[in-house]
């Protein structure tokens, strides 16, 4: 069933990651990301994916959970690694045709798509423990000295905001007009490619009324409470840095320290 | 045609945290041209229930037979397609569903799916419209998007008959309606089940509108059958209703507090048009 799509992911719980303040997490998980791509050796990596399993570890987040999240993007890691199995010159180790793989090649293959997933299991992990409007507020707010270079960063804020609110109404809206379509006798299921994309009129046209209609209600209701964009405008909830991101920030630091002297030591 | 539903039992996101028991051992019969009404709360699995009766759903565990084809947990393609001909199925808020460029192609929708000759198509558009109380010629090449609210639902009304099915579903056909336009519709719909002589099912949280226009009366509550049986059973139960927090119809309504402030008024009062008569008579008595 449509319903069952999960798209904003946040997993639910209690620990010390999902205690942080969010905008130290974005931080956090940018420093990592960034010190993936400062990392020089294998030695480097082994120590990041250390840190992460004991993040993860933490956060009490079942592995299996972030397992899943990689499934869609392993198409990506396994075409970074067979393109970078054969496009470095070196001793070779087995050719086919035109093709060599070699050991430089084979061990650039191997980091970079150790590279990768660590990367996407450190990003997910911030979605996975930030719920999306904690998410929205970080971003805002650390966009917020850009406003003086006029980037509207309320502005942008609110849209992602509205834009995650909606993804479980329109799917819902989708699965609706499915089924009165499906009861009018549409049948979406046979076909070739063309036929179908066809049949995906009666669905479409409806749908996108229906998004119309809904953002209408929804600017109306907004402007009758006296919505006017972001500039003097407080919070319910205000986010605040407690001692626990004093330590996260202290850890993060001494992280990004580490692989900077393994970088100048070691690579 | 009849539709007997035998021990109907469905869960929606089984396994899941968001696992929840939709329908929970529900039986009920229909028998042909009957007029079924369905109340209950919103989430007692009205909306459930009869996407079972026309195939959108498969069952858990329990049968729906439709003119004898079986549907179970795991019926065959053939026979879900069989039933979706049969059964006509006008959802919450009809008028979302329209999407052609006039009334006439919409219409035909439903029909063109049937993979019907174009004539015939042309002259079920034609009934059709004309059922639903609209001039063909007047208003086929109107785009639907430019018509009035009770003017759209009775085309999506049309875009369902069109089809012929010998079961019509209607969910709440009234809802967001003015007070004129819902008479209108209901007046309509009426209609319709004269002339064709189908079975209708309809779900309503109006108790005068089920009580005007249905045979029978199913209450649900919490994917439960509670009660069954024609108006005057179903509202004799008066303490069970008011217990789960549904209405009475307001003849009913007026006529239990009569009786609680001690007139003397018959058990069987449910139109306001009965109450009259029955409040005259007792004025005679006196």
């Amino acid at each position: 069933m449509i319903r069952d799509i999960t798209l904003g992911q946040y997993y639910r719980g209690e620990s010390f990651i999902h205690d942080l303040d969010p905008r130290t997490k974005i931080v956090c998980t940018l420093v990592y990301i960034i010190m993936l791509f400062i990392a020089g050796t294998f030695w480097g990596l082994a120590f990041s994916a250390l840190c992460l399993g004991v993040t993860v570890a933490v956060s009490k987040v079942p592995p299996a959970f972030i397992f899943r999240g990689l499934k869609p993007v392993f198409l990506i890691i396994l075409f970074t690694f067979v393109l970078n199995m054969f496009m470095y010159d070196g001793k070779i180790i087995f050719e086919l045709g035109f093709l060599h793989v070699t050991e430089e090649g084979l061990h650039k293959a191997f980091f970079m798509a150790a590279r990768l997933i660590l990367l996407i299991i450190g990003s997910s992990l911030l979605t996975l423990t930030t719920r999306p409007i904690g998410l929205t507020d970080g971003i805002e707010s650390l966009l917020k000295p850009l406003n003086k270079i006029g980037v509207p960063s309320h502005e942008l804020a609110m849209m992602m905001t509205i834009a995650l609110r909606f993804i479980p109404t329109l799917l819902e809206e989708t699965d609706k007009i499915m089924k009165a379509q499906q009861a009018r006798g549409a049948d979406f299921e046979t076909g070739n490619i063309f036929s179908r994309a066809r049949k995906l009129i009666p669905i479409l046209v409806p749908l996108f009324i229906s998004a119309f209609r809904i953002a209408q209600d929804m600017a109306m209701a907004m402007e009758a409470r006296c919505y006017r964009g972001g500039e003097g405008r407080t919070r319910m909830n205000g986010m605040k840095m407690t001692a626990k991101d004093g330590v996260a920030w202290i850890l993060i630091v001494l992280f990004a320290a580490a692989l900077i002297c393994e970088r100048i030591l070691l690579a | 045609m009849t539709i007997v539903v035998e021990n109907l039992k469905h869960t929606y996101s089984p396994g899941s945290p968001e696992e929840s028991l939709a329908l929970n051992g529900v039986s009920f019969e229909v028998a042909d041209g009957e007029s079924l009404g369905i109340i209950g709360h919103t989430g007692s699995g009205k909306t459930t229930l009869l996407q079972h009766l026309n195939g959108l759903l498969k069952p858990d565990s329990g049968t729906i037979t439709v003119n004898g084809t079986v549907i179970t947990g795991d019926a065959e393609k053939e026979d879900v397609l069989m039933v979706r001909k049969k059964v006509g199925f006008v959802f919450q808020y009809p008028e979302y569903q329209l999407f052609e460029e006039t009334v006439e192609k919409d219409v035909a929708f439903g029909p063109r799916n049937l993979e019907l000759p174009e004539e015939e198509i042309k002259r079920r558009v034609r009934w059709a419209l004309e059922m639903v109380g609209l001039d063909y010629d007047d208003i086929k090449d109107d785009s639907p998007f430019n018509l009035s609210g009770g003017q759209k639902r009775r085309v999506a009304i049309a875009g369902v008959i069109a089809m012929e099915p010998e079961v019509l579903i209607l969910d709440e056909p009234t809802a967001g309606l003015d007070p004129k336009a819902h008479d209108d519709i209901l007046a309509m719909i009426g209609d319709i089940h004269k002339k064709t002589g189908n079975i209708n099912i309809l779900v309503s949280h109006n108790m005068n509108d089920v009580t005007r226009f249905c045979d029978k009366i199913l209450v649900m509550d919490r994917g439960q059958k509670v009660l069954y049986g024609t108006p005057g059973e179903v509202f004799s139960e008066t303490e069970k209703l008011l217990a789960m927090g549904l209405d009475l119809p307001d003849g009913a309504h007026i006529a239990h507090r009569l009786r609680k402030e001690g007139m003397d008024l018959p058990d069987d009062i449910l139109t306001i048009d009965q109450l009259e008569r029955e409040i005259l008579k007792a004025k005679g008595r006196e």
